[in-house]
C-alpha cells in the first residue's frame, strides 16, 4: 500500500443503493464530513422497480484515500454494491450538456460550424440564440465551451458523468 | 427483509396502534429496560408503557444521561442499549451520546419522538430535523413515515446496531404514527437486502497470518475493543492464542479487560499513557497482530515513526478500518473471535516450527523495559497520590471478591484508571475512548447498575467532569442504585491544566474548578451518602466505607493538585520517545507547533 505513496489518480466509482428517503444526503455527508473531493455526482433509479439507483461519482486522491471512500461508502447500510470503474477496466464515461449561446451575423453562423464539428444538437433556436445538446465526455464539453466562449457562450447545464463498465459483465 | 416479513395474523395485525407495535418489537428484540424521558411527541408512548409490565422504563434527569446509560448497559451486557426521548430538544440533547457510541462501537437503538408528518417542516414545535442531524452521529438512522413500516424499521433497527462493526442506530418517531394502528410483523429471518457484514475470515489470509508469526522474532499482539464486542468467548480465544503462541499481549484503552491484568504476557494498556513496555513493544516489534483496534491517534503516536521495522496484520470486521492510517500487509476482515478460532487452528495445523530461541531473547529485551517499572509513584505524608487512590481502590476490591464494574469520566482520572485498575475479564470497564465525553461516566454506571443489581459499580470520576452529567444522582436515588460515585478531586480539569503545564508555559486559562460545590451536602441532597478524604491514612477506611454503604454515594477524594499523569508520549512524537516522568519533561517542553496542533 505505502508504495503508491502520494500519487492523485481520479476515480469514476458507480454505487448502487437502496432508493430511500436520504440515502443522497448519506453519500453526499460522507464525503463533505471526511473531506474527500467530488468532481461531478450524479444519480436516478436503474431498475424497474425504482428501488435501486445508480450513483456516479467522479472523485481524485492518493490510492490509500479512494480505497478508503469505496470502504466507507460500502459500509453504509443502504449500498449494495461499489465498484471502482477506473480500476476494474475499460468504460465508458458520458455527460449530457445543454449550451445556451446567443448571437447574430458571421458568430452564429460560427456557432452552428462548430456544433457541427463537435456532433452537438440544435435543441432550439431563436432569431438570436440557439440551445446545443452534445453528449461525450467532461473533456470534449469543457473544449467545446471554450471554443463557444468567444461566438456568445452565455449559459451551460451539465449532467456529471455517468459512466459503465465495456464488455457483458454487469454491476448487479 | 421486508420481503420476508408476514404479518402475525391478519385480524391482530391492525388493532394495534404505532406505540403499541414499537413497544411489541422492542420485547420481541429482547429489550427489558429502557432509558428515557419522556414529551409531547413521544406521549403514545409512554401512555403505552404504563400500560405494560414486559419492559421497564428508568427515567433519566437529561437525555444524553439516557443514552450513557444505554451504552453502559450494552458494554456490560453485550446486548443492544435502548433508549426513548421526544422530538426537538430531546433528539438534539441525545446526539452527544449517538456519537459517543458511534465512535466506540456500542450498539443502542433511540427512539426519537417527531412531529406528525404533516407538519413535518413547519418548524413545528418542538421539531427538529433529527434524521439529519443525527446522520452523521449514527450507524444508520430511519424516519417512519408510513404505518406499514414501522415493524420492520423496528426489527432493522436492532439487526443494524448488533450486527459487523456495532453502533447507535436512531428510529423517528412521527406523533401520527404512534397513535394511528399499524401491522405487526414479526422480527424476520431472512437476510438484510444490502446490509451483510462479513464474519468469517479468508482462510488464505489466516494461513498467511499464521506463517507470518510462526516466522516472527519479535512479536507482539495489540487487542482492542473489537475483541470485547465479539463477546467473552472472543476474549477467552485471545488468552488461549496469545497462550499458545508465547507472545506479548497489549490492550488498548477499549481493550482492557480483553486479557487478564494480571497475566505474565501481558503489558498493560499501550499509547499515550500506556506503559513504557508496550509502547517500546509495539516500536520495536517485527510482526504484530492488530485484532480489533484501529491504529487511532493516541495509540500510534507520530505515523511515520509508528513500529517502523513491523510487518502488520490487521484483523477487523469494518473493512474501512484497514489502511485508513496505517497501511498493513495482511489484512483480514472478519469478526474477532472468529478469526481467533480460525487462527489457533491453522497455528496447530501449520508444521512451520517456531524459533522460541529468539523470541526467549525478545522477551528477555521486554523484561528490562519492564524494570523501568514505569506506573511506580512514591505515596508520602498526607497528601494522597490520585495514583495512589486507584490503586487502593483496585487492591480492595480485589481482596473483597465482589463482581466489580468501573466507569469513568474523561481526563487524568480516567488515564490513572485505566493505569491501575487491573480488568481480569471483558465487559467490565466503560470508559468514553473515542470521543472523549466528559459527563459520561455516572450515567454509564448506572446502566451497568440496571443490569447488575447486585454488582459493585464505581464510576471513578474528576470534580470538573462529574458536574456535567450530576443531575443523574437523582435517577440514583428514585431506583436506588448503590452505584459509587469516586472523584480524585485535584480542583482542575486536570488534564487541561497538564498539558497547559507542558505545552502552554504554565498558564492556566480558566483550567481551576473555581466554586466547587460541597460534594458531601450535594450527595446528601440526593438522598445519597457523602464521603470526604483529605488524608492518606483514612483513604482506605473512605473507600471501606463507601463500598460497604448499600445505597449511592458521593466519595470526595482530596488528590495531589499538580499530580502529571505519566507515563505520556507528547503530541507528534514516537513512542520511543516516550516521557516517564517529571524528570523527563523538559522533553515535552521541546515538542514542536507541527505536535502542538494535534489534539
Amino acid at each position: 500500500m505505502s508504495e503508491t505513496g502520494n500519487a492523485q489518480r481520479a476515480a469514476t466509482i458507480a454505487v448502487l443503493v437502496e432508493n430511500e428517503a436520504g440515502v443522497l444526503a448519506r453519500v453526499i455527508g460522507l464525503f463533505s464530513g471526511r473531506g474527500y473531493n467530488i468532481d461531478s455526482l450524479t444519480v436516478a433509479p436503474v431498475d424497474d422497480t425504482g428501488r435501486i439507483s445508480r450513483i456516479t461519482v467522479v472523485t481524485s486522491g492518493t490510492e490509500m484515500v479512494i480505497d478508503q471512500i469505496k470502504a466507507q461508502l460500502d459500509r453504509l447500510v443502504p449500498v449494495h454494491k461499489v465498484s471502482d470503474l477506473t480500476m476494474e477496466g475499460p468504460h465508458l464515461t458520458r455527460e449530457l450538456a445543454l449550451i445556451k449561446v446567443v448571437g447574430k451575423g458571421e458568430h452564429r453562423m460560427e456557432a452552428l460550424r462548430l456544433a457541427d464539428a463537435f456532433r452537438a444538437r440544435v435543441v432550439d433556436a431563436t432569431t438570436e440564440s440557439f440551445v446545443f445538446e452534445m453528449t461525450g465526455n467532461a473533456d470534449k464539453i469543457d473544449a467545446f465551451c471554450a471554443l463557444m466562449r468567444p461566438v456568445g457562450l452565455v449559459e451551460v447545464s451539465r449532467t456529471g458523468a455517468v459512466a459503465i463498465a465495456r464488455g457483458p459483465r454487469g454491476l448487479n | 427483509m421486508s420481503a420476508a416479513t408476514k404479518p402475525a395474523s391478519t385480524e391482530a395485525a391492525l388493532t394495534m396502534s404505532g406505540a403499541e407495535v414499537v413497544l411489541r418489537a422492542l420485547k420481541d428484540n429482547g429489550v427489558d429496560v429502557i432509558f428515557g424521558y419522556p414529551g409531547g411527541a413521544v406521549l403514545p408512548i409512554y401512555d403505552a408503557l404504563f400500560q405494560q409490565n414486559a419492559i421497564r422504563h428508568i427515567l433519566v434527569r437529561h437525555e444524553q444521561a439516557a443514552v450513557h446509560a444505554a451504552e453502559g448497559y450494552a458494554r456490560s451486557t453485550g446486548r443492544v442499549g435502548c433508549v426513548l426521548v421526544t422530538s426537538g430538544p430531546g433528539a438534539t440533547n441525545a446526539v452527544t451520546g449517538l456519537v459517543d457510541a458511534l465512535m466506540d462501537s456500542i450498539p443502542v437503538v433511540c427512539l426519537t419522538g417527531q412531529v406528525p408528518t404533516h407538519l413535518i417542516g413547519n418548524d413545528a414545535f418542538q421539531e427538529a430535523d433529527t434524521t439529519g442531524i443525527t446522520r452523521p452521529a449514527t450507524k444508520h438512522n430511519y424516519l417512519v413515515k408510513k404505518p406499514g413500516d414501522l415493524a420492520r424499521v423496528m426489527h432493522e433497527a436492532f439487526y443494524v446496531a448488533k450486527s459487523g462493526r456495532p453502533g447507535p442506530v436512531v428510529v423517528d418517531l412521527p406523533k401520527d404514527i404512534l397513535i394511528n394502528k399499524a401491522p405487526y410483523t414479526e422480527p424476520p429471518i431472512a437476510e438484510h437486502r444490502s446490509y451483510r457484514p462479513q464474519t468469517e475470515p479468508d482462510a488464505e489470509q489466516v494461513r498467511k497470518a499464521v506463517r507470518l508469526m510462526k516466522a516472527a522474532k519479535r512479536p507482539i499482539v495489540y487487542a482492542g475493543g473489537g475483541v470485547i464486542n465479539a463477546g467473552p468467548e472472543a476474549s477467552r480465544l485471545l488468552v488461549e492464542f496469545v497462550r499458545m503462541t508465547g507472545f506479548p499481549c497489549t490492550n488498548t484503552l477499549m481493550g482492557l479487560g480483553a486479557y487478564p491484568a494480571g497475566d505474565q504476557q501481558f503489558l498493560g494498556m499501550l499509547g499515550m499513557h500506556g506503559t513504557y513496555e508496550a509502547n517500546l513493544a509495539m516500536h520495536g516489534c517485527d510482526v504484530m497482530l492488530n485484532i480489533g483496534a484501529r491504529f487511532d491517534d493516541r495509540v500510534t503516536g507520530r505515523l511515520n515513526a509508528f513500529a517502523p521495522t513491523s510487518k502488520k496484520i490487521h484483523v477487523d470486521i469494518d473493512p474501512s478500518s484497514i489502511n485508513k492510517n496505517v497501511p498493513v500487509e495482511v489484512p483480514i476482515v472478519g469478526d474477532a473471535g472468529r478469526v481467533l478460532a480460525a487462527m489457533i487452528e491453522c497455528w496447530k495445523a501449520e508444521d512451520a516450527p517456531q524459533d522460541t530461541h529468539v523470541l526467549t531473547a525478545w522477551w528477555r529485551q521486554i523484561d528490562e523495559w519492564r524494570a523501568k517499572d514505569c506506573l511506580r509513584y512514591r505515596q508520602e505524608g498526607k497528601i494522597i497520590k490520585p495514583q495512589h487512590a486507584v490503586k487502593r481502590l483496585y487492591e480492595i476490591t480485589q481482596e473483597l471478591g465482589r463482581e466489580t464494574f468501573i466507569s469513568t469520566e474523561v481526563g487524568q482520572h480516567q488515564m490513572w484508571a485505566a493505569q491501575y485498575f487491573g480488568f481480569a475479564k471483558p465487559n467490565r470497564w466503560m470508559t468514553s475512548g473515542g470521543l472523549g465525553t466528559m459527563g459520561y461516566g455516572l450515567p454509564a454506571a448506572m446502566g451497568v447498575q440496571i443490569a447488575h443489581p447486585d454488582a459493585l459499580c464505581i464510576d471513578i470520576a474528576g470534580e470538573a467532569s462529574i458536574l456535567m452529567n450530576i443531575q443523574e444522582m437523582a435517577t440514583l436515588a428514585q431506583y436506588r442504585l448503590p452505584v459509587k460515585v469516586f472523584i480524585l478531586n485535584n480542583e482542575y480539569m486536570g488534564m487541561v491544566r497538564q498539558w497547559q503545564e507542558l505545552l502552554h508555559g504554565g498558564r492556566y486559562s480558566e483550567s481551576y474548578s473555581a466554586a466547587l460545590p460541597d460534594f458531601v451536602k450535594l450527595a446528601e441532597s440526593f438522598h445519597a451518602k457523602g464521603i470526604r478524604v483529605t488524608d492518606a491514612a483514612d483513604l482506605d477506611a473512605g473507600i471501606r466505607e463507601m463500598i460497604a454503604y448499600p445505597g449511592p454515594v458521593i466519595a470526595d477524594i482530596a488528590v495531589a493538585k499538580d499530580e502529571n499523569c505519566f507515563p505520556m508520549i507528547p503530541s507528534g512524537a514516537a513512542h520511543n520517545e516516550m516521557i516517564l516522568g517529571p524528570e523527563q519533561e523538559g522533553g515535552v517542553k521541546g515538542v514542536t507547533d507541527e505536535g502542538k496542533v494535534l489534539v
